[in-house]
């Protein structure tokens, strides 16, 4: 059993799995907490294990578990570990109101914090790991966890998930990036996880205030450049990026206005990351 | 079996002081049984309602504000597809009857607070089914993906159209022309429970008579099959015994309507789980007026299954037996909706389309 703390999350893992123990041993090393401690509160409950019996041996599975429950279907086994990231990042979703949510990475730099929403493919995890790498605190690669009453950004801080090509473009970026194994063949693609910095882990409980929001795209052939977005069209795009956002109803409307008043906003066009890394550094000179 | 005064969750409902009480892996098992049993809302709003909401740790309470944010947005959606069920049944005079948990949300009853349905379900004179059906069509609702069988089968046997969901907006709505389906030998006449119906707010949408809310209520849950929702089930019928229960005379007039429309078998069992689970205070010479007689070896039998599946739908909450009394309820749910030359095709059917993947659910 693991208890693993992801403030603001408690997360409780039961797996026997080896590939996920190593992995969460690793990716999460830490962020692992002690089980001599009786007085436990747990926010999300999950298993990850064989569903059956029968096919331990043919066509090996894994299932998800959340107390008991299975909102999926099996995978096969040897994404066992991307289907805990993947199921941690639904739980989360579905279960938290009380934040908006949105679909985003978030990194931060003096105190200045940059939401990077993602459609897929567009290039925000590799971003995300490119500035990471270059000295900018993790807040979260999945989700930007926003608190309702004072738009502080919240860290979630968890590894960063990086699909394909992005494996090998970060890894050349960075020497000292640190991956899990590669998972091939998932419903994504390859998958593999870069683990936070360590700066990133002792500051996981430092909220952060919003400074920008960059809507990023990755383009081969164009050159590195920041366009000045329209805050409407930002708003709308950052609406159709969350979670939550119909759940919260009209509280939603109004703080995504409040959110995108008080930030910059910006689209960005980039191919190379080294460009991309000095852009943002002088962002934050700047300002 | 796990006894109900074992259960955290049931404790917190019976005597919500005891929530002071808690350690925290004590709150985190609490949780997990109210998310289980659909009811985290409903505990929420009931340890507000009794000022304990103050004293509710701070992992614990984030999971009560998540989910009374969410059951706001909920009962606003509800309204506004009420308005809009109803807009399509105002064209061709048809009356809105609300059943169910739209009702008790309608009435402001205790137990529509912090309730979730999936479904809108709804009452509609069988003369006016028709019709009805065709003003849902054109206002965009449509039947899920159903086969000739299944539709006819509905048309046929059952009490309700087959489900309809709207194109745009993803909501389900039953429209039901009776309570139980036509084949049940316990099947009510539906125009006993249409003249009774009640307008709580002035706004052009009925519920059935508080009594007949209860009969109801007590008959989805006895007579039915599904026991994921059942702790949550009989929990709404020990809300409305307590509310109702206010009323002047309130017991004598609902074991007279037992009576009237042929439902003192539902009413005694929604007593008697009732009572047995959350402790609801029903006077003993009510209990002891219920027009029935169970044999002792019957009520034993009754009680062995049905305490179990009542429990919340949470591991904890479970022995070695749950899962068989709940399948045994299953079976019996069919047993009790058809008779058997009917039954066994119609299983024998549903079986065959699960083996060959057929099926849709």
């Amino acid at each position: 059993m693991f208890y693993i703390s992801i403030p603001p999350f408690d997360v409780q893992l039961e797996t026997d799995i080896p590939a996920v123990i190593n992995s969460i041993n690793n990716m999460y090393q830490y962020s692992l907490k002690p089980m001599e401690d009786t007085e436990k509160f747990s926010d999300f409950h999950i298993k990850i294990a064989s569903p059956s019996r029968i096919r331990k041996h043919y066509r090996p599975q894994v299932q998800f578990y959340i107390d008991g429950k299975t909102p999926f279907k099996p995978l096969p086994l040897s994404q066992a570990f991307p289907f805990f990231e993947w199921g941690l990042n639904w739980c989360i979703a579905s279960h938290t109101y009380q934040y908006l949510l949105l679909h985003a990475a978030v990194v931060e730099k003096d105190n200045k914090a940059l939401i990077l929403p993602g459609y897929p493919g567009a290039g925000k995890s590799t971003l995300c790991a490119a500035l990471v790498s270059s000295g900018w605190r993790l807040l979260s690669d999945e989700m930007a966890v926003i608190d309702t009453k004072t738009l502080e950004l919240i860290p979630v801080v968890r590894p960063i998930s990086l699909k394909n090509e992005s494996i090998k473009v970060i890894s050349e970026f960075s020497a000292s990036a640190e991956f899990g194994e590669s998972f091939l063949d998932t419903a994504k693609g390859t998958v593999a996880h870069m683990k936070p910095s360590k700066q990133s882990f002792i500051q996981r409980i430092q909220r952060a205030k919003l400074k920008w929001v960059v809507f990023p795209r990755y383009l081969a052939t164009k050159p590195t450049q920041l366009i000045e977005k329209e805050k409407g069209e930002a708003l709308i795009e950052l609406a159709e990026n969350s979670f939550n956002y119909n759940v919260l109803g009209s509280q939603g409307f109004n703080l995504l206005c409040d959110l995108v008043a008080s930030a910059q906003c910006y689209k960005f066009e980039y191919s190379c990351l080294d460009e991309a890394v000095d852009l943002f550094q002088s962002l934050v000179e700047e300002n | 079996m796990v006894a109900p005064n074992k259960i955290v969750l049931i404790n917190a409902f019976v005597h919500p002081d005891i929530v002071l009480t808690l350690n925290l892996s004590e709150w985190d098992l609490l949780v997990r049984q109210a998310r289980s049993a659909g009811v985290l809302a409903r505990l929420a709003l009931l340890l507000k309602a009794k000022g304990l909401y103050e004293k509710v740790p701070e992992k614990p309470l984030n999971h009560f504000n998540s989910a009374i944010i969410y059951i706001e947005q909920f009962t606003y959606t509800v309204q506004w597809e009420l308005y809009l069920i109803q807009k399509a049944l105002n064209k061709h005079n048809i009356p809105l009857i609300l059943l169910k948990g739209a009702a008790y949300v309608q009435a402001d009853n205790d137990a529509g607070k912090g309730r979730l349905f999936s479904d809108i379900d709804i009452l509609v004179k069988k003369e006016q089914l028709q019709v009805a059906e065709k003003a849902f069509s054109n206002h965009g609702w449509l039947f899920e993906k159903l086969d000739k069988y299944d539709q006819e089968y509905y048309r046929k046997w059952m009490h309700e159209l087959p489900p309809m969901r709207h194109f745009k907006r993803g909501t389900n709505l039953d429209v039901h022309h009776n309570i139980l389906p036509l084949t049940s030998h316990k099947c009510p006449n539906a125009d006993k429970l249409l003249a009774n119906l009640v307008q709580e707010k002035g706004d052009g949408i009925w519920v059935l008579a508080a009594e007949d809310r209860i009969l109801h209520s007590a008959i989805h849950l006895f007579y039915g099959g599904e026991f994921e929702h059942g702790f949550r089930d009989v929990s709404d019928l020990d809300l409305l015994f307590r509310e109702f229960s206010k009323n002047k005379r309130f017991w004598h007039k609902l074991l007279e309507r037992a009576v009237e429309i042929e439902q003192s078998e539902a009413l005694y069992y929604a007593f008697r789980y009732s009572k047995l689970i959350f402790n609801t205070p029903i006077p003993e010479e009510v209990l002891d007026s219920v027009d029935i007689s169970f044999s002792v070896s019957r009520r034993a039998i009754m009680d062995f299954l049905l305490i179990r599946a009542l429990m919340p739908d949470h591991d904890s909450c479970d022995d070695q037996w749950t899962g068989f009394s709940r399948w045994v309820l299953y079976v019996r749910s069919h047993w009790l909706r058809m008779p058997m030359y009917l039954l066994v095709p119609h299983l024998l059917r549903k079986s065959w389309m699960r083996v060959t993947g057929k099926a849709e659910h």
